[in-house]
């Protein structure tokens, strides 16, 4: 039987949900409920690429990054489940002289934060990545600390942290109503019973702006289908997640052998198709064999899709809602909510619970930055 | 069976993996399979899926037919990236 009452109710399984669930739990919060309508995992976590990189463009971004590669650090040991992190960095090929000029600037942004990326030469990114073909590219970024990391291990390993601190968490239940009085929270309804709580956290990723309005508010996000396809497992290639924006996508090697990428298709229109298409695998398989022609002999033993929860400016959307007393989100992670999940988890977590957050924040990532016009837009996205 | 026992051969996944996902209450193909890995391999489980579908019924002592299916993901068959981007190579040797 479903619980009647809680504290907190929060609304999706996926890495946010459940990092968050573990975090307000760790800081001693109680009858925290997550409902997540099919099993843990089986939104854009379970289809991301996992890739964690600190290389970002605006301050924000790079902050949060880094503060959650910290985390990433030591989380196997925190959550006592082994997430296989694997900082095999990440190497980003310049192929235009505006984006030399970027990437300069980027990296002295990064280093000035304490990031640990450096700006190489074509000579310099081949020798570390030696399939790399480099016609073409004019320079690069790398950053040692950069990988990636299991993104089912990392969402079981939140979900059973959180469970063990006496989270309760309902998989196969769906929300299907919020119901709020005098612009507060009172209720949630499922398709499994009421649940009464002041607090809601929409972590319902793709969906968010679905939750948005079942709490009657219309919220800055929309969802965009993105593919991705993996190879089968062959022996170690290359360590790094290679990447280009200009060529437009990302490819890393999992410790399993297999190959993963992907890329962000500009015509791909807002919705929530997550179909699978052949084109996508060809375009993909011609990029990338002529980044890495050796590639041309391995094989794509499957791809799919997830959704891109995406925001204005390409940052997330962390915090109370100002209309809604009791409603908060943390949504429109913009492809890069994996990464960013062990930070904003916390930050949240201290928000709710006692108002303020340990990064300075809430005047930065609120929902009423847009209003503000208060954008800094994320240049470097794939 | 025997926790050493190998059941997706591909992901190199035991019984021990399978029964402990069980035990935690992950009962369904997809948890399974998101939780351990195992059906995600070359074969894409064409020789595993089978055997956990029927460990699954049996640890919840139901049916094969009353398990909900996995989520199906192309393609069936493994494909050069070389061919898939339209290289001919293939075809000249
Ligand atoms: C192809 C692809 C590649 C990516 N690569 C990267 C990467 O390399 N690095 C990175 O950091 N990020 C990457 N991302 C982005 C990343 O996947 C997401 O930002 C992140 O997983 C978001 O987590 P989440 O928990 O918010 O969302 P999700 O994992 O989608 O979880 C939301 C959950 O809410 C549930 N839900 C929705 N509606 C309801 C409802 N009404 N009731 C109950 N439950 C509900 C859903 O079922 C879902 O499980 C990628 C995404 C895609 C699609
Ligand atoms: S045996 Fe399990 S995927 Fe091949």
């Amino acid at each position: 039987m479903m619980i009647k009452n809680a504290d907190i109710v929060i609304i999706g399984g996926g890495v946010i949900g459940c990092s968050i669930a573990y975090n307000l739990a760790k800081l001693g919060a109680e009858d925290i409920v997550l409902l997540e309508k099919n099993t843990l995992a089986s939104g854009s976590t379970g289809r991301c690429g996992a890739g964690i990189r600190q290389q970002f463009g605006t301050e924000m971004n790079c902050i949060l990054a880094r503060e959650s590669i910290k985390i990433f650090e030591n989380l196997s040991e925190e959550l006592d489940y082994e997430i296989e992190l694997n900082q095999g960095g990440y190497l980003i090929l310049a192929y235009t002289e505006r984006e030399v000029n970027q990437f300069k600037k980027n990296v002295a942004l990064q280093q000035s934060l304490g990031i640990d990326s450096r700006f190489i030469t074509v000579k310099e990114a081949k020798e570390i990545v030696p399939p790399l073909n480099t016609e073409g590219v004019l320079a690069a970024t790398f950053c040692p600390t950069d990988g990636h990391a299991d993104p089912f291990k990392t969402n079981f390993a939140y979900a059973e942290a959180a469970k063990r601190l006496g989270v309760k968490i309902y998989t196969f239940t769906e929300v299907k109503e919020i119901e709020t009085k005098n612009n507060r929270i009172v209720a949630v309804n499922t398709d499994k019973g009421k649940i009464f709580t002041s607090i809601v956290v929409n972590a319902a990723g793709g969906y968010s702006g679905v939750i948005g309005k079942m709490a009657g508010l219309d919220l800055p996000v929309y969802s965009q289908r993105h593919q991705i396809l993996i190879t089968e497992p062959v022996d170690p290639l290359f360590r790094p997640m290679l990447m280009s924006f200009s060529h437009n996508f990302y490819c890393q090697q999992t410790p399993h052998g297999s190959i993963i990428m992907g890329f962000g298709d500009p015509n791909e229109p807002k919705g929530y198709d997550m179909g699978s298409s052949w084109q996508f695998a060809r375009e993909m398989a011609q990029k990338i064999t002529a980044v890495v022609p050796l590639l041309k002999e391995v094989s794509m033993v499957r791809q799919w899709a997830g959704l891109y929860n995406v925001s204005p400016d390409a940052q997330p959307i962390l915090g109370e809602h100002p209309k809604m007393s009791g409603f908060y989100m943390a949504i429109g992670f913009s492809g890069h909510g994996f990464m960013l999940a062990p930070v904003t988890s916390k930050l949240i977590a201290e928000l709710i619970l006692t108002g303020r957050t340990s990064l300075s924040i809430e005047d930065k990532l609120d929902v009423g930055r847009f209003e503000r016009g208060e954008l800094i837009l994320e240049p470097s996205v794939v | 069976m025997k926790d050493e026992v190998i059941i997706c051969r591909c992901e190199d996944i035991t019984w021990g993996d399978i029964r402990k996902a069980l035990e935690k209450g992950y009962t369904t193909l997809d948890e399974i399979k998101r939780i351990t890995r195992a059906g995600m391999g070359r074969c894409q489980g064409k020789t595993c899926q089978r055997i956990i579908l029927n460990e699954i019924a049996r640890f919840c002592r139901k049916k094969i037919d009353e398990l909900p299916i996995s989520t199906f993901r192309p393609p069936t068959k493994p494909v050069k990236l070389g061919t898939l981007a339209g290289d001919n190579d293939d075809q000249k040797c």
